[in-house]
């Protein structure tokens, strides 16, 4: 086989791969997520990572407060991340319409730093594990490799969620003011939609998606206040590779980075953690406006 | 010279500030004052939103670090190679980043820093988690004894009045003034003739090296290089040091530094010390929603209108 020309055993290679599609399947919904907001928003939302390790820990507080599993973790820690996305957009982030952009990406990034630091603070910056629920434990060895249920599982719910909110953009009504709201607020608010409203709900989908993508890493990934802030910067390349004109073109590109990643780690396990920002660094000589972006 | 009134008595105050005020708490100011001011160059007056200038401060500091303690070079040699090194890396980071506009400039320039950042961490020269240590601060022109804090003090002290001088004559010669044109309306600018992403990547470079000039010299102050200087919190630090202070005002960007980092002193040693990340990210909220001239900005405002 080429691998083992190659001089690297195929389940290192396999595996490295699934993990750089599990990376590819965070960046992918965490870029989605950034999308949404900044469509309507115009807002890069710099709290995104915090909000993601938020949606991590509202997993934890669940179990524990609650006594509620993975699986309802699933569906109320974006719930309720979501609800404080709401908060947050109608509290301080609608006081920026009308005012340069930039000030948005400033003041989610102060957003971010209260939030990490409290958290840092409450419950100190080693990782808290959590472990993936009963009915996806173990795996199945597939010859070549061996595949953890839990970790197919991710791949396959951040898929499912990535093609769901291409539908509920694409398909529905709801997606069709949202995707007018991107190309002309204020002609949709004179035919009567409510475009605050829709921009609320926008900031708390993508905001919640980020909280989602905390409940799936819960388990892989230790939950620690910091899990995203590094995570963050990588997601902010992927979305400059991929431009956040379009729903596919997101999930695309970040499966994509996940995927050269991993295999950067096989073959060169010292430009694993660049490698990113170099393809970031390439497409910005060769196609400045982005993979799938328009030029300005 | 009415004009510059303020600005001498302010330097007559710096020249006797170290009798009253401990002299290493004075030259970490000064360092970040000339840093934010460097800053202020690119966000104030080319209204680009750079979110990495900690590549360029941490960056020049592991090399001033490594020149003077490697190779020996002499201190201010040492300084004005970091300064040059980071000068190249601005050039090479903004020759990318020059090539998007507005919120994509500043995640370009935040990846790229990250990118530096790692590069830094895995290399072994910077000594890693451990950073730089025990840097020799030598002698200025082969003179002064820089061992002792007050002479120290008024080499840094110079170091920043000349890193300012060349940001205030930037900014009001006609380069800065093409700057803002361009910071104001782009396509104006454009139409008019101007090569704007000349002038973007020339201010670009100038700040990137006016950083470098504070991050080495801040490396010689305190005889150490390490990650939090290459780290992005630094990167949003000077951005907070520049908005508080003022964006696009001369002097904003050093009152802005003064206020950040005395309340940092202030809190280091009380009980909030482990929530000074959470304090700046408040102090962040506050600016953007309701202070967004700054100190300086809305003193020159109230001026204004008394008048």
């Amino acid at each position: 086989m080429l691998t083992d020309l190659l001089g690297f055993p195929p389940q290192v290679l396999f595996g490295q791969l699934l993990l750089g599609l599990i990376n590819g399947a965070f960046y992918a919904v965490l870029s989605l997520g950034l999308a949404v907001i900044f469509g309507l928003l115009n807002i890069v939302n710099f709290a995104h990572g915090a909000l993601y390790m938020l949606g991590a820990f509202a997993t934890l507080g669940l179990m524990k407060f609650f006594g509620i599993g993975y699986w309802g973790a699933l569906i109320f820690a974006p719930l309720l991340v979501g609800i404080v996305g709401i908060v947050i957009e109608r509290l301080l982030l609608r006081r920026l319409a009308g005012v340069d952009h930039l000030y948005g990406l400033l003041l989610t990034f102060g957003l971010a730093l209260v939030l990490e630091g409290t958290f840092v603070k409450l419950f100190g910056a080693s990782g808290i594990p959590y472990s993936p629920p009963a009915q996806l434990q173990g795996g199945i060895n597939l010859g070549f490799m061996f595949l953890p249920w839990y970790r197919g599982w991710v791949v396959v719910a951040s898929l499912i969620v990535c093609a769901a909110t291409w539908y509920l953009f694409e398909r529905t009504k709801i997606g069709a003011y949202l995707r007018a709201g991107t190309e002309n607020p204020r002609l949709l608010q004179a035919f009567g939609v409510n475009v605050p409203l829709l921009t609320t709900l926008a900031y708390g989908y993508g905001v919640a998606l980020a909280a989602f993508a905390g409940v799936l890493a819960a388990p892989i990934t230790q939950v620690n206040p910091l899990m995203g802030s590094n995570l963050i910067i990588v997601v902010f390349a992927v979305v400059v590779i991929g431009g956040m004109g379009s729903i596919v073109g997101a999930v695309v590109t970040g499966l994509a980075m996940g995927v050269i990643e991993g295999l950067t780690k096989v073959f060169w396990p010292e430009a694993s953690s660049t490698v990113i920002f170099l393809v970031m660094a390439i497409v910005l000589v060769l196609r400045p406006a982005g993979l799938f972006g328009k030029a300005a | 010279m009415k004009k510059y009134s303020g600005y001498l008595i302010a330097l007559g105050l710096l020249m006797l500030a170290p009798t009253m005020i401990y002299p290493v708490f004075l030259m970490k100011l000064l360092c970040f004052a000339l840093f934010a001011s460097a800053f202020n160059l690119i966000l104030g007056y080319g209204g680009l939103l750079s979110f990495g200038h900690a590549a360029f401060f941490g960056g020049a500091s592991y090399i001033t670090g490594h020149a003077l303690k490697v190779w020996g070079l002499p201190t201010e040699l040492g300084i004005l190679f970091g300064a040059a090194v980071a000068g190249l890396m601005g050039l090479a980071i903004g020759m990318l980043a020059i090539r998007r506009h507005g919120i994509y400039f500043a995640m370009i320039t935040l990846a790229m820093a990250q990118m530096a950042y790692f590069l830094f961490v895995s290399s072994p020269f910077t000594g890693g988690e451990n950073g730089l240590q025990g840097v020799p601060r030598g002698t200025a022109l082969g003179m002064i004894d820089l061992q002792n804090d007050m002479s120290m003090y008024y080499f840094v002290l110079a170091i920043f009045v000349i890193g300012f001088l060349i940001i205030a004559r930037t900014v009001h010669s006609p380069f800065g003034q093409v700057l803002s044109a361009i910071r104001d309306n782009e396509d104006r600018a454009r139409s008019l003739g101007y090569d704007i992403e000349r002038y973007k990547l020339l201010a670009f470079v100038i700040s990137a090296t006016l950083a470098g000039l504070a991050g080495g010299t801040k490396t010689v102050v305190f005889q150490l290089a390490s990650l939090t200087d290459v780290h992005w919190h630094m990167s949003g630090e000077v951005v907070l040091m520049t908005l508080l202070g003022g964006l696009g005002t001369i002097a904003g960007p050093a009152v802005g530094a003064g206020i950040i980092i005395t309340l940092q002193n202030y809190l280091a040693s009380g009980p909030l010390a482990a929530w000074v990340p959470v304090v700046l990210g408040v102090i962040f909220v506050i600016c953007v929603l309701a202070f967004r001239r700054g100190v300086v900005g809305e003193l020159r405002e109230l001026i204004k209108r008394q008048f």
